[in-house]
């Protein structure tokens, strides 16, 4: 395929803007008489108030007001950016008088600035009534466990399992075939358990928002979100302010990697502002960041797998039992997606039962984070097939290319496991990775380094340093199918240029550059004649937002929808002007050129003849797509690693990445999704974790005790793109790259610490602690 | 209170109280290049240069540089005349969210000056004070070696 615009690295659009810092984030775009909102945090992490006493706050000079359960009006929602219906219990609510973790709000003063805020907040009278709080997940069914979400007014709005007497959010299972009876088939049979912690996305812009009412009486909210059009319905609702009176707009965004698909402050400002008619801010602190916005749900995963001794899986049990913490948002879509994004991967298995579930605890909830329970599952996954090929002596690498799901292919999984209904089926149209897994196997010496340092090998006992190595396959999705929409508006302007406005939301990911790229492909023109406005409810239509892989393929497919309508057009008006056939014609340069000849007639002068001239109207298109499948992205990752067997230091040597995201519409900003998304997962593999105390109060909220990895913590890093994949279902081939990435580095630097040790870490992170007590045996 | 500072090569008066930060002061002020990340001086993104040498703003108090040329990312260069350190990141594909690339250029700025010819290590030393969880790095790394290139060519700093 031989392309123009895409496949190929074009600058960012907003480059230069965001590295002379002129482009404006939520934060930058307060004026001076912006109100400062403060969240009063929890003190315990359950507890429910039964005195509160405002008066001598509010005589405080610069006070503005205190917003509390007391005088805003109770309505419950879900902070999930997702969907409408969404699969999650209705459990939130703006303000309650149960805080239900440490640092849930108890309530918001709004002042003329910051430190009146807190002078303020310091004199607010509450006396709560403190429970014991439940934090060990694993208990939440233990009847002296306390119940966590026992209001009257929660509910489900569609059936999703919530049985808060049981401290259950949600529930799913999915079956294929029967497990018992493939079990009894099996030569062999291995059960397993892994652990996975709380971890922070850690965008470096903090959760935001700004509030005002405009001219027209109405609210606008600008916002540091993933999800404009869903933070529009779900303010809405939570306060009922009408739809029509809302205006959503996303400005720049400092990284989101799901943190911001959740309308978490977006509902606390309308209902402040909407009171106050005058313009508030929100903007979280670091340290309240970590405990007040999602997380990365910490798991338990049990596998029990039947194989013969060639290493078929007849049979596969995979059970997820999930901590959601306070709010059960996120829950179940996140516990679904350990069996959908990775059953599919060996997708001969004949008998699977998945079971998963999501439960509550007094610890800060969990919500969508890059990876969304692919992460956490992949590493009971992966070390799984490891054991089974280290059981039968088959090479890892070839046991995957022979299991791999292949094109034409599809799996039971996509119709058993949807998210929060059953989801659908479609066949594989491109799987390239075989190839990855020969290119990066050779970029990094596998089979060589795997029986050079394999533990059973006498070369390294007694060494202070033990080298090792592994490996693993990951897939995940490209937008939900069924569930996912996205749409775009696209006109012409009088010197060929054209408008793309447009629903889908840039978080930095560069999605207005990419989806510019696929317009400029169809249209024919250069990225440059592409102006993009992005993310504005008023302004553009709706798309759902930015997560589940989706926008460079969903958003990409209504782009060159409504791209190829305007081209239509421009080609009837050319066809009249040049006086031929359209079959005649072709675009290129911004010109319409009769084949084979040199007459031709300017994008330009079409334009300006269609707004002055003949036959007058505005050339312009919608394009409006549904997901109907979700291809998915493959990859092979390889870890080199050394273990200082003194201190329990890992230091991983090099890393190798090949990635199937089908054609990179932008191979540089494709590359930086994948090395973004490895360094994330080094990080949370390695260093990433909250520490509670037993009451449930995190430890180390904040940088400088919640590490992530710096440039000089890298390893040597290697990003491969498969060549040659085109996905027929997606725009120009494409498939998503964003996610995927983030699945590779926790099991198979487990992986790797079995080549090295013969022993299998099963609680993630692998700090020095943890690995000495596995190397001395006390794990 | 008033005061007044050298900001980007002009005197300019700040409104401000006797204990904001440097970075308070000058986002106040509408010198909002200056990110505020996390207020504990762990992440750079608000780096500010203080007579040529790269400063957390956030960690000092403003009225303790009075009379220090204070240079935000904007005093490096701006839009539609953009330093080649701008230009580097850009071309290297190593501005994803942006939020942290301010105080990154801050950072690569003092390295360059200092030493156009910087070794990796020097590289790796000269960001470590800076996070960013969009790129890996990778094409921090990148952009740091294509900027130093520009430098020895000839890139005014």
């Amino acid at each position: 395929m031989s392309f123009k615009e895409v496949n190929r690295s074009v600058r960012k659009i907003d480059g230069i803007g965001l590295a002379t810092g002129e482009e404006k984030f939520t934060e930058d775009y307060y004026e001076k008489d912006t109100l400062v909102i403060r969240l009063m945090p929890s003190p315990h992490a359950y507890c429910k108030i039964i005195e509160f006493d405002e008066s001598e706050a509010l005589k405080v000079e610069g006070v503005i007001d205190i917003f509390s359960f007391k005088n805003v009006e109770r309505k419950v929602f879900t902070t999930a950016g997702q969907s409408y219906p969404e699969p999650a219990p209705y459990d939130c609510v703006i303000f309650d008088d149960v805080m239900r973790h440490q640092g849930d709000k108890v309530c918001a003063v709004v002042a003329i600035d910051e430190k009146t805020a807190l002078k303020a907040m310091k004199k607010i009278k509450v006396k709560y009534e403190v429970y014991e709080p439940l934090v060990d997940f694993e208990k939440y069914d233990d009847p002296e466990s306390p119940r966590i979400h026992m209001e009257k007014d929660k509910k489900q709005i569609i059936p999703i399992n919530f049985i808060p007497e049981k401290n259950i959010a949600s529930e799913v299972d999915a079956k294929v075939g029967d497990v018992e009876k493939g079990f009894e088939e099996s030569d062999n049979i291995k059960e397993g358990e892994v652990f996975t912690q709380y971890a922070h996305h850690c965008p470096l812009e903090n959760p935001s928002c700004l509030g005002s009412i405009d001219s027209r009486g109405r609210l606008v909210l600008v916002t540091a979100t993933q999800v404009p059009f869903h933070v529009r319905r779900i303010v809405s609702l939570a306060t009922g302010i009408p739809v029509r009176m809302i205006r959503v707009i996303k400005p720049r965004i400092g990284g989101g990697f799901g943190n911001k698909q959740e309308a978490l402050l977006e509902p606390i400002v309308a209902s402040i502002v909407w009171r106050l008619k005058r313009p508030a801010r929100l903007v979280l602190k670091r340290d309240e960041t970590f405990v007040f916005s999602r997380t990365r749900h910490p798991f338990r995963i049990r596998y029990k797998v039947g194989y013969n001794n060639d290493g078929t899986i007849n049979a596969l049990k995979l059970d997820a039992l999930q901590n959601t913490g306070a709010f059960g948002v996120h829950g179940l879509t996140v516990v679904s997606c350990v069996g959908s994004k990775i059953l599919p991967l060996l997708n001969k298995i004949p008998n699977l039962l998945f079971t998963g579930k999501a439960v509550y605890t007094n610890l800060p909830a969990g919500g969508a984070y890059r990876g969304y329970g692919a992460t956490q599952g992949y590493f009971a996954y992966t070390q799984m097939i490891d054991q089974i090929c280290e059981d039968c002596g088959i090479d890892q690498a070839d046991y995957y290319k022979k299991h791999c799901v292949k094109k034409g292919e599809t799996s039971p999984i996509f119709k058993a496991l949807g998210e929060g209904k059953p989801g659908h089926i479609f066949t594989i149209d491109s799987c390239e990775l075989p190839q990855c897994i020969d290119k990066a196997s050779e970029d990094i010496g596998w089979k060589e380094k795997k029986e050079k340092y394999h533990f059973k090998n006498e070369r390294q006992k007694g060494e202070r340093y033990l080298k090792g190595i592994g490996m693993g396959c990951f897939m995940q999705g490209s937008s939900v199918p069924y569930i996912d929409m996205a749409s775009v508006y696209i006109k012409m302007n009088d010197d060929g240029s054209f408008n793309l406005n447009m629903g889908a939301t840039d978080l930095g990911t560069g999605s207005d550059t990419v989806l510019s790229q696929i317009a400029a492909e169809v249209l024919e023109v250069s990225t440059e004649e592409i102006i993009v406005i992005s993310s504005d409810t008023d302004v553009t239509p709706f798309d759902v937002g930015a997560y589940a892989s989706s926008t460079t393929y969903l958003s990409g497919l209504a782009v060159k929808d409504c791209a190829q309508k305007v081209k239509k057009i421009i080609l009837d008006y050319a066809q009249s002007m040049l006086q031929a056939d359209t079959e005649e014609l072709e675009c290129h340069d911004g010109r319409v050129f009769i084949k084979g000849s040199d007459k031709n007639v300017s994008y330009s002068d079409i334009c300006t003849s269609s707004m002055h001239n003949e036959d007058l109207q505005q050339i312009q298109a919608t394009g409006s797509t549904m997901s109907k499948a979700s291809p998915p992205p493959f990859t092979a990752h390889f870890a080199e690693i050394e273990i200082d067997t003194w201190t329990g230091n890992i230091k991983v040597l090099k890393y190798t990445t090949a990635t199937d995201c089908g054609t990179a519409i932008n191979p540089k900003l494709a590359e930086g999704q994948v090395e973004g998304a490895l360094v994330n997962g080094l990080s949370y593999a390695l260093v990433e974790d909250y520490k509670f105390t037993e009451k449930g109060t995190m430890l180390n909220k904040g940088f400088s005790r919640y590490k992530i990895f710096t440039a000089k913590d890298l390893p040597e890093i290697k990003t491969i793109l498969a060549e040659d994949s085109y996905d027929e279902t997606g725009p120009f081939g494409a498939k998503s790259i964003a996610e995927v990435n983030i699945n590779g580095p926790l099991p198979v630097i487990s992986n790797a610490l079995y080549n090295a040790t013969g022993k299998r870490f099963k609680k993630a992170p692998f700090t020095p602690e943890y690995v000495l007590k596995v190397l001395a045996g006390e794990e | 209170m008033y005061k007044n500072f050298k900001i980007n090569g002009k005197k300019i008066e700040l409104r401000l109280e006797n204990d904001s930060t440097l970075l308070k002061a000058l986002r106040d002020n509408g010198f909002t290049e200056v990110k505020n990340g996390c207020e504990e001086g762990q992440c750079g993104a608000c780096m500010v240069l203080i007579d040529g040498r790269p400063v957390n703003s956030c960690q000092i108090f403003a009225i303790s540089v009075q009379g220090k040329e204070i240079t935000t990312v904007k005093g490096i260069g701006r839009v539609g005349f953009p330093s080649f350190i701008q230009e580097a990141y850009v071309d290297a594909g190593a501005v994803q969210c942006g939020f942290c690339t301010p105080g990154f250029i801050i950072s690569t700025y003092a390295l360059l000056k200092k030493n156009p010819n910087p070794s990796e290590e020097e590289i790796l030393e000269a960001l470590d004070g800076n996070l960013c969880r969009c790129t890996g790095y990778e094409k921090i790394l990148d952009a740091v070696r294509l900027a130093a290139k520009r430098a020895r060519e000839g890139g005014r700093l």
